[in-house]
């Protein structure tokens, strides 16, 4: 199995947690990861609020360089603009044609539906699958409480592979590890995006919910699929804390750190320690790594 | 509470919306259900919700929309369009009012316009986003109390690694940019 990997902006740096646990699971699991050579940033939803036609181009150069007909990235914003651009492109002559006419300025073209775009859950989930993932587990995460987190731009509105309303896969994928899967009701709302970066109270409210409702199914960590949510649940949880009076303490995960555990590597291997609200603990006590 | 929808579908700003927003033209087919703004998890922000402000749009109520804090107040969750009974692409919508607003110089109550400004630089220069650029170019220049605050988290960030000095930039970066100039061109910043 193989595909083109698009990791984006935020895993070279602020989600590196997620960068070298995606890597040492798609290895432990035999997924082939070719980086995209030169591949350029999405824009996020920032480019999109500066120039459409721009942010579209921007995007769409990165699927005229890719020379497999999968491509995954681990990021859901990055996912969500790939694939937006894909489908705009299909199914909107006029911006197709603009789009190839502004590649065709850096020499490129992109026929839209070549590349087939996939989050990293959906290849794990439905192309690795459980008999495989349940055979590679050397250290089942038994008792490990885990509150999987969607988010919003994983599933909605183009993910296509779970419910946009009421996602499963990470949740069955967890049970497949042996963890204890909290079932709480918020697990696809937003964990207000870039509002940290713009406005606190709005942000905080976003994210307090969150917490709230994982807190009270009595989750011992949170585990999720994009640099954003990880950020803002993690980085801004005393944030919140201090705006509240709240007392959180939930360790913010991406999945395939959980994954990477329960396939037996070392904690150091898949990132763990770069997160602010120490997971170390909890995972020492339940797991006894 | 706003009312008055079918009679003026043909405003000339709601056409200048649907021009904007690919497949805009659905939002002349909004049923005022409010399934968006009952979905918007932070509509209680809001102005107007998403239906409110989609009522004055057909209303062609051009002032009214763009000065109101609703698409600052989106967080891109895509609820209200992938709820939405008639598919209007509801979060495009946004996008294309934070587009004609920043144009036409609204927004100055947010920093969601210094923001985006700051973050497209970055892509244009590097092919890449670059955070501790933002946080000086933008939160330092445009916010610098909120930054204050944010010190110590930022600092955390950076003591396990988190946080990079220097950005780090694509090779074709001039293939980058004859493709955001020629698409800059045929789309006239829009």
């Amino acid at each position: 199995m193989k595909y083109a990997f698009y990791p984006g902006c935020s895993l070279e740096v602020n989600a590196a947690a997620y960068d070298v646990s995606v890597r040492a699971v798609c290895q432990a699991l035999g997924v082939e990861l070719e980086e995209l050579d030169d591949w350029n940033c999405c824009g996020a939803t920032e480019y999109f609020s500066q120039d459409e036609l721009t942010a579209c181009a921007v995007i769409a150069r990165n699927l005229a360089i890719t020379k497999c007909d999968q491509l995954t990235a681990p990021c859901a914003a990055c996912f969500l603009n790939l694939k937006k651009v894909d489908t705009l492109m299909s199914e909107h002559a006029d911006m197709n044609g603009k789009i190839n006419e502004a590649l065709a300025a850096g020499g490129l073209s992109y026929k839209p539906g070549t590349v087939q775009i996939r989050h990293l859950l959906d290849v794990i989930y439905t192309d690795v699958g459980e008999e495989r993932i349940r055979a590679a587990v050397k250290k089942p995460l038994n008792g490990l409480r885990v509150a999987p987190y969607y988010g919003c731009q994983v599933v909605r509105p183009f993910g296509g592979f779970d419910d946009p309303e009421y996602p499963t896969k990470m949740d069955e994928l967890f049970t497949w590890i042996g963890a204890e899967v909290v079932d709480y009701p918020v697990k696809g709302h937003c964990c207000g995006g870039h509002m940290t970066q713009i406005s606190e109270p709005e942000a905080y409210e976003l994210i307090r919910r969150l917490l709230h409702s994982a807190d009270e199914y009595q989750a011992d960590v949170i585990a999720c699929l994009c640099p954003m949510c990880q950020l803002n649940l993690d980085a801004y949880q005393s944030g919140v804390n201090g705006h509240f009076g709240t007392n959180y303490n939930l360790p913010i995960v991406y999945f395939t750190q959980l994954l990477g555990l329960a396939f037996g590597l070392a904690p150091k291997q898949l990132g763990f320690g770069k997160e602010l609200v120490a997971a170390e603990p909890v995972i020492a006590a339940k797991v006894g790594v | 509470m706003v009312t008055a929808v079918a009679t003026s579908t043909h405003s000339s700003f709601l056409n200048e919306v649907v021009r904007e927003t690919p497949f805009g033209e659905r939002v002349r087919s909004c049923i005022q259900c409010g399934t968006c703004g009952g979905s918007c998890p932070n509509g209680a922000e809001m102005q107007y919700t998403p239906r409110g402000i989609i009522n004055l749009i057909n209303a062609g109520q051009r002032e009214k929309v763009l000065s109101a804090n609703t698409m600052w107040q989106c967080v891109s969750c895509y609820f209200c369009t992938s709820r939405c009974p008639h598919n209007i692409p509801i979060t495009d919508v946004m996008y294309t009012l934070k587009r004609m607003a920043i144009r036409e110089g609204y927004g100055k109550d947010s920093d969601a316009p210094a923001l985006a400004k700051a973050f497209t630089y970055y892509v244009d220069k590097y092919g890449r986003s670059f955070e501790m650029g933002l946080a000086t170019r933008y939160h330092l220049l445009n916010r610098p109390i909120a930054a204050m605050k944010m010190g110590p988290m930022g600092l955390s960030m950076f003591k396990r690694g988190r946080m990079a000095l220097t950005p780090s930039k694509i090779r074709n970066i001039g293939q980058l940019q004859a493709i955001i100039n020629k698409a800059r061109e045929l789309g006239g910043a829009r």
